[in-house]
């Protein structure tokens, strides 16, 4: 859509303000999760995977994980958006980086989940 | 995309040296840019001035005023108050954007002064950017009083002292537009986003007790071109020659739109 080249006739979108939010909830989150993720993988490095397996059966540890994933994978799409606004500037390539970039994002997002869920309920 | 290399007729290459008279013992030597809108397929020159410092005021825009004077009156810039207030001689000097009329000679290392005008604006002629968009984002923003409540009869709004700080740090601006020409967000959508001086000044009419479109003003900045293409890069901030915090200004329109709607 052309826009008026005088920013005075562009009102505005009346958005930006959950995505702003949203990006500061996930990475308060994410500063739990990823603290109590690295403390529990310290205790398994260099440990068989059966001890991997074992701990991802704890139902605990199966949600924390799942939580991690759907808040990173959120906090990385809500990022790239920005960036990709910042540094796209012709509407149809955007357009389509934006599309595929957060289709991306949301395949890997349910295939972790997914793998989680298979391990610990297997 | 962004561009990230000049285009072909804007990429700068060197221009005239004039060397300093004989015998002047204190020399500077200032790199000016040069562009003339008259022969606009001449590509911008960087011209050196050797400045004798024994003849010349303290400041950069003492420096550039001398050059125009009695070495190249061909050189164009702004400047009018000479004292800070006035924002017209806003440039880069020595890779910072600063009011040259406040930046001491002195205070650039090294005997090379380099002088370019506003990064990223459209250039009028040599040091003059042309601030046309930057205004119509000013104008945007409604920057006066709005209030639909008739003022006391013959008398002005009041405030209280504590109502009348809460405009400290904003009133100060004087508008020069280092600080949007020092974003890096302001150079890539300078045509959508706002940009720190406006924004300040957007905020500057929020804090204001007398005002009553706060609900308006608010609706107006929400979008996320106009206000939160603010990344908190704090070039704003580092870069305002009048020691303001344009960054902080933005967080808290932010943080009052967010505070409208979850209290």
């Amino acid at each position: 859509m052309p826009m008026s080249s005088s920013p005075r006739d562009l009102g505005s979108a009346k958005s930006g303000s959950h995505h702003w939010l949203a990006q500061r909830v996930s990475a308060l989150a994410l500063i739990v999760l990823s603290l109590w993720l690295v403390a529990n993988l310290l205790g398994l490095v260099f440990t068989p995977f059966g001890n991997y397996v074992y701990w991802l059966k704890n139902p605990i540890n199966a949600v924390g994980l799942i939580l991690f994933f759907a808040a990173s994978f959120y906090h990385s799409a809500l990022g790239l958006q920005t960036i990709i606004e910042d540094y796209i500037h012709r509407a149809c390539i955007r357009w389509a980086v934006l599309l595929l970039v957060q289709g991306l994002t949301v395949l890997l997002a349910v295939g972790s989940i997914f793998s989680v869920i298979f391990v610990a309920l297997k | 995309m962004v561009q990230f290399s000049l285009p072909a007729n804007s990429k700068v290459t060197k221009g005239k040296v004039f060397a300093a008279p004989a015998g002047a013992k204190r020399i500077k030597k200032f790199q000016v840019y040069r562009w003339n809108p008259d022969t606009p397929e001449v590509t911008p020159k960087i011209d050196t001035y050797e400045v004798d410092l024994d003849s010349c005021g303290p400041m950069v825009l003492d420096g550039l005023i001398k050059i125009k004077g009695e070495i190249d009156t061909t050189l164009t810039f702004r400047r009018s108050c000479r004292e800070g207030v006035c924002g017209s001689c806003a440039m880069n000097i020595d890779g910072t954007n600063t009011l040259a009329c406040t930046k001491a000679i002195d205070d650039v290392k090294g005997d090379v002064v380099k002088v370019y005008p506003l990064p990223h604006m459209p250039v009028v002629k040599d040091l003059v950017p042309d601030l046309t968009v930057a205004y119509k984002q000013y104008a945007s923003i409604k920057p006066w009083l709005q209030s639909n409540s008739p003022s006391p009869a013959g008398k002005e709004r009041l405030q209280s002292h504590e109502q009348r700080a809460e405009l400290d740090g904003l009133w100060e601006c004087i508008l020069c537009f280092c600080c949007s020409t020092s974003c890096p967000s302001y150079w890539w959508n300078g045509d959508k986003y706002l940009g720190p001086a406006v924004l300040l000044q957007a905020y500057r009419w929020l804090a204001d007790s007398r005002d009553e479109a706060t609900s308006a003003r608010l609706d107006e900045l929400e979008d996320p071109f106009k206000l939160y293409r603010c990344h908190t890069i704090m070039n704003c901030t580092k870069t305002c020659p009048k020691g303001l915090n344009p960054a902080k200004a933005i967080g808290q329109i932010k943080q009052m739109i967010v505070s409208r709607k979850h209290g």
